[in-house]
């Protein structure tokens, strides 16, 4: 593979080539590397435009998502135009227009325990930018198995973390990996999702250009990676620390797993199921004049962006405030997509016996969507 | 006193404090005197053997108590704990 610089390159790399230890040997390595990105979201974005603008020969892109409105606030790949698309297409586009001279490869998929094996093996080194436990841990089992170095990074709210997993040492070992750090996940619920949790829109550019740097300087061998360490930053009270990550003997990665039943994700389809009713029909019950309760169980600031004028009882409460909720006549329950709410439902009826719930299929997003498009689908 | 930095996702049980002053001896003690004025974080910290559960990683200074002596370990006037969830980012 040539991985000499054509003197258009030499031109656009010019500074890096400038830098004493990185030089025209370091820009050459990036041509040669090869980089998955595993997200092309709030952290990929990032990551992979500076990866780009950086020189980074090989670069594939793995997601399987559209660009939302929601996404705008944070993911800087894509503008206003691009809501409705391919993510992973978009971004090519968007690269390829900043640097030409790169071999972009899209994967428009899921990175699933059937294809990851087969995705990693290609590439030196695997940036998580992932937004679920049980693709990290799959991101993380498919690196070490695989030989691959993990550059990870997480946000949440005001919060990012950043290491190198599994990064080459000196005597023939690897450096520790995800399960070393974190054994097992949260049980679902702990940490609340970017619809309820949020994140500041600018703390996945900073994070995620942290990440870059790492990758970078993986490939190159500049510097001291950030392996056997784990950065935290929060952007609240502007402090970082640089913690130990020590490898666990009792960490054992033989295989691949089934991830959603590993992170205690039980699919819709094995749980009990809820009485529903349509947006459409909520719309006639109100427009009939029907005599029922409407019960809001997102969040307080979901709820003030926008809501149906239901009463307001977040799902983390519901219970505390089940003698607010009536037992005599219909009571519908929604919150943004209908999940939260179904769990809300099961909760009430296991706890205190209601059998008069009804939950509104598709939440606040699908009423957005089928009835009144003047509210915000957030 | 000794200081518990709180993380992000459980400061929504600690009326969105990101500190707590302690004065256990242990980072068992320190934690559990942080546990029991923020009732609410029990079960995310401990399991039913009142062991520091494994999705939550906890640090004197810079080191793993892992790698100490666990919640054993002597906490200094002036230490700092962290706490460190697991965080994924986005849907979990």
């Amino acid at each position: 593979m040539n991985t000499s610089l054509t003197p258009a390159e030499m031109a656009r790399y010019a500074r890096h080539i400038a830098i004493p230890e990185f030089g025209l040997q370091g820009q050459e390595k990036l041509k040669a590397g090869r980089v998955l990105v595993i997200g092309s979201g709030g952290l990929g974005s990032p990551v992979l435009l500076y990866l780009a603008a950086a020189g980074v020969g090989h670069i594939g892109i793995v997601d399987f998502d559209t660009v939302d409105d929601s996404n705008l606030q944070r993911q800087v790949l894509f503008t206003t135009e691009d809501v409705g698309k391919s993510k992973a297409e978009t971004a090519k586009e968007r690269l390829l227009a900043l640097n030409p001279h790169l071999d972009i490869v899209v994967y428009k998929t899921r990175f699933t325990r059937e294809n990851a094996l087969d995705l990693v093996k290609d590439y030196d080194v695997v940036a998580d930018g992932t937004d679920n436990f049980p693709t990290r841990y799959l991101v993380n089992d498919a690196c070490v198995l695989a030989g691959k170095v993990n550059v990870y990074a997480s946000i949440f709210q005001f919060e990012g973390q950043v290491s190198v997993f599994n990064y080459p040492l000196p005597d023939g070992s690897r450096g520790p990996n995800y399960r070393d750090m974190f054994p097992e996940p949260p049980p679902p619920g702990l940490v609340p999702n970017c619809a309820e949790g949020g994140v500041l829109g600018v703390l996945p550019g900073i994070i995620g250009s942290m990440q870059a740097s790492e990758v970078i300087k993986v490939l190159t061998g500049v510097g001291e990676p950030l392996a056997g360490r784990l950065f935290l930053f929060d952007a609240a009270s502007f402090t970082t620390r640089i913690l130990k990550v020590q490898k666990s003997l009792d960490t054992k990665i033989e295989g691949l797993i089934n991830y959603e039943q590993f992170c205690g994700i039980v699919s819709p389809d094995e749980l009990r199921p809820v009485k529903e009713i349509t947006v459409q029909e909520l719309y006639d019950w109100q427009v009939q004049g029907a005599d029922f309760q409407l019960i809001d169980v997102r969040e307080p600031h979901e709820y003030a962006t926008a809501n149906l004028d239901g009463e307001l009882i977040p799902l983390g409460s519901v219970s505390g405030a089940a003698h607010r909720i009536l037992k005599d006549k219909k009571v519908v329950v929604h919150c943004r997509s209908g999940v939260r709410s179904a769990k809300a439902i099961r909760e009430l009826e296991d706890q205190f016996g209601f059998e008069n719930l009804y939950n509104l299929k598709g939440g606040i997003l699908a009423w957005a969507k089928e009835v009144d498009a003047s509210v915000p689908a957030v | 006193m000794a200081k518990i930095i709180i993380p992000t996702p459980l400061r929504k049980f600690t009326d969105n404090t990101s500190s707590f002053e302690t004065s256990g001896n242990t980072v068992q003690e320190a934690i559990e005197q942080l546990a029991q004025a923020h009732s609410g974080l029990e079960r995310h910290l401990f399991d039913d053997n009142r062991n520091i559960r494994s999705f939550i990683k906890v640090y004197l200074g810079e080191d793993d108590i892992n790698s100490l002596e666990k919640g054993a370990t002597a906490v200094a006037s002036n230490a700092v704990i962290s706490i460190v969830p697991a965080i994924a980012g986005g849907i979990n």
